[in-house]
């Protein structure tokens, strides 16, 4: 079911067994493995995301304090901006840090 | 047409302050904002907590948050107060009418969806039962 895509030099994961035998697919450093990108919040239906809730968005706050990337977390546009929006209201209110170091 | 707006404002008030001085602190506020033609839907004390980064070197304070619905003028001069206030070292206001309204138009939306998954799902059996009947017709036709 997947072989279009593989026809076309891509790899698209459905499941974690294919990246035992996964060739990378393109450059030279190896491991440029491709996950199914899921966003959690449309699969939870989340259609608000509370500001004041720090300990959820810490989920998406990496060490540096920065907003984790899209192309990391997977999520949708609509909600990687909903989720950006309320970082930077918790931040305001020290919430949640602008900076780590 | 000129609908209510919903705000939440969420301010943070010294933690040398105790619990007494922030009630009596939200206390007017509230009256503020009700002086101005605004209500007050909710009023929730978030407790004490760390702050995430100093400001005006301290490291705690005492969260509260409230739930206004009103014009909008209420807001300016809650605002105006609490940047004068010294006691109160952040505050943020944040207007949720309109989220709350794109949340529900897309709960609808998806209610919607279900409900037409469904009906399709139907429709498919029932052409199964009811396939002989344009032969019928046909034939009266005839």
């Amino acid at each position: 079911m997947s072989t279009n895509y593989e026809d076309r030099g891509r790899r698209y994961n459905n499941n974690d067994d294919d990246f035992d035998r996964g060739r990378p697919s393109q450059g030279r450093g190896g491991r440029r493995m491709r996950r199914r990108r899921i966003c959690r919040f449309c699969i939870e239906k989340v259609d608000i995301i509370d500001f004041k809730d720090a300990r959820f968005l810490g989920n998406f706050i990496p060490e540096r304090g920065k907003i984790l990337p899209r192309r990391i977390s997977g999520n949708c546009a609509i909600h990687q901006r909903m989720l950006a929006e309320a970082i930077k209201r918790a931040r305001n209110i020290a919430l949640l840090p602008y900076t780590t170091d | 047409m000129e609908t209510n707006r919903q705000y939440e404002v969420v301010f943070i008030v010294d933690p040398t302050a105790d619990d007494e001085e922030v009630a009596r602190l939200t206390e007017s506020f509230k009256q503020i904002v009700t002086d101005q033609g605004g209500t007050i839907t909710k009023e929730e004390s978030m407790g004490r907590r760390q702050l995430a980064y100093e400001i005006l070197h301290k490291t705690e304070g005492n969260f509260m948050l409230l739930e206004i619905e009103g014009s909008g003028r209420e807001i300016a001069e809650l605002e105006r107060r609490m940047r004068v206030n010294d006691r109160i070292i952040r505050y943020i206001t944040v207007r949720v009418d309109e989220d709350r309204r794109r949340a529900e138009k897309f709960k609808a939306k998806r209610a919607r969806k279900a409900e037409k998954r469904s009906t399709s799902q139907d429709a498919q059996k029932r052409p199964a039962a009811p396939a002989p009947r344009p032969a019928e017709a046909e034939e009266d036709a005839a």
